[in-house]
Formats: C-alpha cells, structure tokens, sequence
C-alpha cells in the first residue's frame, strides 16, 4: 500500500480560517462589502473590485457539477495513495456563486455529470490533522 | 500596418534530440544558442541582448544571471518572464520592444529542457507552488485541461472523435519529421481507442514528454541589412492572462480571445490572412479552444471546423503543426519555441516538403502555458515572410 504522503495545504494568515472552519465541519466563502461578490479562493481583497472590506460569510455548501474528470491513476498524484482511486475532481458552481475546485467523494465516477446536484463534506486528513471540504451527491 | 520600425526573426534553431541523458540542461541552451548563431551567420559575441526562462527547476530563479555567465554573454537587455509555454511567444515580442527601444540590436533566446529524462523524479516538493485549495484536490495538469474538455463537450456537443482529428492531423504531419518523437500516421479510431487518460482525453490527446529546446535571434533592421539570410519579421503580437476571477471563470475560453485580438491588431490582418498556424498542443482540447478563440471559427464550431481535414498541410484550410507539434514531435516543456521555429521554417519555404504551404506569407504562432481551467497565459504572434 502506498503511505498516504500527499502535500497537505499550508495555510497563510490570508486562509488560516479557512482551514480552521473546515475542521469545524463549515465551508466559508469571502463576501465584498463594498461590490457584493461572494467568491472563492479567499483573500484579503475583493479579486473585482480590489476593496479590502471582505469577510467570511458561511456557504450552505450546496451546489452543482460546472465541469468534472476522473483518473485512475495520474504520474502527479504519485503521493497519493492507491484507496483514493479512481478520483473525481470537480468544479462546483456553489448556489451562492463561485465556482470551486474540489473532489466528488462516495459515487461511481461513472454516475457523476455536469449538472449534478452536490454538498459539501469534510475529509479528515489524519495524521496532518488538515480536513479538506469534498462534494458528494446531495441527498434527495 | 504597424508604423513600427521592423524587427526580425533572423535565426531559429530546434534541438534535434528527444532524450538527452548525457546533457546537462545548460548545455542544451549553449547548443541551440550556437545552432541559432550559425543559422543568421552571427556570432556570440553579436549578442547584446538575452532572454529565457525555465532555468533552474529548483531554485530561486535568477535565470538570466545564471545562464550569462554559463553562455559567456554581456547582454544590455534580458528578460525571463515566464508564463509557462506561452513564454517564449511573449518573449519575442519582448524583445522587438527592446530593439524598438535601443536597448539592444541582437537578441538571443534559447530554451533547453530535459521533460523527459527527469520525468520520474519529481518531487513532492516541486508541487508545492500549487495552489492550497486546488493541489489538496488533486488538480493536476491532466485533469484540469480534462476539465475544460468536458465542458466544452457539455455546452458544444463537442466529441471525442473531432479532438481526434486534431492528433491526426498532427500525426500526418509528424510522419515527414525525421526527428518526431513518433512518426507513425494514426486515425480518429486510434485516438478514441487508446486509454482513457482523464476522462474525456485519451492518452493520443496528450502532448509528448521530451528532451530538447530551441533557440531564436531577433534582430534589428540594420542587423538584417548586414546578414546573408532569409528574415521573417514580426508584424503583431498580444498577450493575455485568464484566471479563475474569484470563482465566475469560464473554462470553455482561453486567453487568445484577447491576445488574438491584440496581435491581428497590431499586424493589420485578421484570421482569414493567416496562411499557418503553430497553435500550442499540450492536449488536443488546448488547440479546440484556441482556434475558436483566434477567430478561425466561431466558438463552439471548433469540432466541426477541425473535422475532414482542415489543419491537414498542405491542402486544408488552416495548415497547424506541420512539425508535429507537441502532440507527436516536441513538447521539451516550454513548447512555445517549437511553436515559433515552425511558423519560421514555412515563411522561409524550409518546411519539410510534403507539408510545405505554398507561398505562405503570414503564420501565427500561438501559447498557451500553464492550466486551461484554472490560470494560463496566452501568447500569440504574427509572422510575415520577407516577400510579402
């Protein structure tokens, strides 16, 4: 089996709350005070209209499929270990907004399509003590 | 027309190795540096100015310094602006600028990479300048241009069979490339039927992994006057950056919308001028999208715009790639140099025979580097041939 030695995110002072709400079981996005725009990733200004008055508001972390592939294995994910296999990456278009890059977690690869209706689930990363936001199929 | 003053392309070289165990990567630069010099009919010491990147893989750039006094230069002018595949494009352009600007009359370029032979020790490490929230995700290269793929087939219809015909066109052209990593002509059922590498792109979607590089010269209007060899002068260039934009990006676009417009712009021609086209080949997706976005189609047509033919040289209506291109010659990383020397061999008339375009006047020479899907620059130059 191969040792799960996948980079883990390293957090900055921009994106340490994050990561902190994460492992809270919360997904946040940034919302611009100034413009309005809720987007993703978070920094500390508005990527629109470059105001700095931007804080974190909490996603229902309910969205859909924009875009989707999978792997069965992929010479850059050499760390990452045999059981995350196939992997579904996603971009999924949040209901308020943003698109965000992530995984599609419990179900067939085969069965994901753009469109699909998904939420957001936290992936315990052990050992580094990092969770991760994933999607899964939402419940109907 | 630009009211410019001209400025050339005097000397292009590419690298004739794949796989270059018992090179250090350095030595490629020097060997393409030279191939080009001898090209023009210039020497070492003409060089007074000096542009690359992708140097050092591990360190802390400082690429020109490194590479000066490896090469033995005293450059007035350097530039390593990377971004990505896309650079070398840009830094042709910017390196007319500087000759436009007196800071220099000869300006070298070279690119030396070895893709291939340190393929299998990638570290960890060295994916660390990924992003926080995307390599936790697995956003590879693979998958991310996979991505783009499948949106596109989502909102066009596109099919797996019309990228197809983007490889076979590449493959036609590679069989007449002594040095093409692979030279053997391959079909749509080839393509579709070779392993799915990341849904909905095949492994013959995929760009080549080589050794190699690739060097220019671009020079000044007296310069040219002085030399004994054929120049293609550069008419028009644009550059562009898209990105994720906060989360509202759209990944079926690329950046040649705007770096298109730019260069058609700035040469005083449009798509319908173009007589070849070089257009970065990292996945066939990379070139769908392109031709759209350069105006040769509409956008969403690209898949019926590439089907019967039509990048095929001599005879289609937009001859690309009639080295190989990435997809089955050359991909030494920064492909943007193999992009250029092409579009130089067909205005020349020195392309290989059987792919030669009849009296082609303008090329367009186009990167796009770094990862459709999430960030990429894109480049795109104009050529002219010097008997316009």
């Amino acid at each position: 089996m191969t040792p799960d030695e996948r980079p883990v995110p390293e957090p900055t002072p921009e994106t340490e709350r994050f990561w902190e709400a994460a492992s809270e079981g919360t997904f946040l996005l940034k919302l611009c005070d100034n413009c309005g725009l809720r987007f993703f990733y978070p920094r500390a200004h508005c990527p629109d209209c470059f105001s700095d008055s931007v804080r974190w508001v909490e996603s229902d972390g309910i969205g859909t499929v924009y875009s989707y592939s999978h792997t069965k294995r992929d010479p850059q994910l050499q760390h990452w270990p045999d059981r995350f296999f196939p992997i579904v990456v996603a971009f999924v278009e949040l209901a308020e907004g943003p698109k965000v890059l992530s995984r599609i977690v419990d179900c067939d690869p085969e069965d994901v399509e753009i469109g699909m209706e998904v939420e957001v689930e936290f992936e315990n990363w052990g050992d580094s003590g990092r969770v991760v936001p994933v999607f899964t199929p939402a419940e109907r | 027309m630009s009211s410019k003053e001209p400025v050339y392309i005097a000397g292009a070289f590419e690298h004739p190795t794949r796989e270059a165990p018992d090179k250090s990567q350095k030595q490629l630069h020097a060997e393409v540096a030279r191939g080009a010099l001898d090209d023009a009919g210039l020497t070492k010491d003409d060089v007074d100015g000096y542009l690359t990147t992708g140097v050092p893989v591990t360190e802390p750039a400082l690429e020109p310094l490194v590479m000066a006094d490896y090469l033995g230069l005293d450059p007035t002018f350097t530039d390593s602006s990377d971004i990505g595949g896309a650079a070398f494009i840009s830094h042709v352009a910017h390196a007319a600028s500087a000759i436009r600007d007196d800071r220099c009359d000869i300006a070298l370029i070279t690119l030396g990479a070895r893709m291939k032979t340190r393929q299998e020790e990638i570290t960890k490490d060295e994916w660390k300048f990924h992003h926080e929230f995307e390599w936790p995700n697995a956003a590879t290269t693979l998958l991310l241009y996979a991505m783009a793929a499948k949106r596109h087939m989502y909102e066009h219809g596109t099919t797996s069979e019309q990228l197809a015909e983007i490889r076979v066109a590449a493959s036609h052209h590679a069989q007449y490339n002594e040095h093409a990593l692979y030279q053997d002509p391959v079909s749509v059922e080839d393509v579709v039927e070779s392993p799915t590498i990341a849904e909905p792109l095949h492994l013959l979607d995929c760009c080549v992994v080589t050794d190699g590089g690739g060097a220019l010269l671009v020079v000044s209007e007296d310069v040219k006057q002085r030399i004994d060899r054929e120049c293609v002068e550069v008419l028009g260039h644009g550059e562009s950056i898209f990105h994720l934009d906060g989360g509202r990006m759209d990944i079926t676009r690329t950046g040649a919308t705007n770096s298109g417009k730019r260069a058609y712009e700035e040469a005083g021609v449009g798509p319908e001028d173009v007589d070849y086209a070089s257009i970065y080949d990292s996945f066939t997706i990379t070139v769908l999208e392109t031709i759209e976005d350069l105006g040769f189609c509409e956008k969403g047509n690209g898949g019926e715009f590439v089907e019967d033919g039509s990048l095929k040289a001599p005879d289609g209506d937009l001859p690309f790639n009639t080295d190989g291109g990435g997809l089955a010659s050359n991909h030494p990383g920064r492909g943007g140099m193999t992009k250029i020397i092409e579009a130089v061999r067909q205005l020349r008339g020195e392309a290989n025979p059987e792919v030669q375009v009849p009296d082609a006047r303008i090329a367009l020479a186009h990167g796009t580097g770094g990862y459709l899907s999430t960030r990429h620059g894109s480049s795109t130059l104009i050529l002219g041939s010097d008997n316009r």
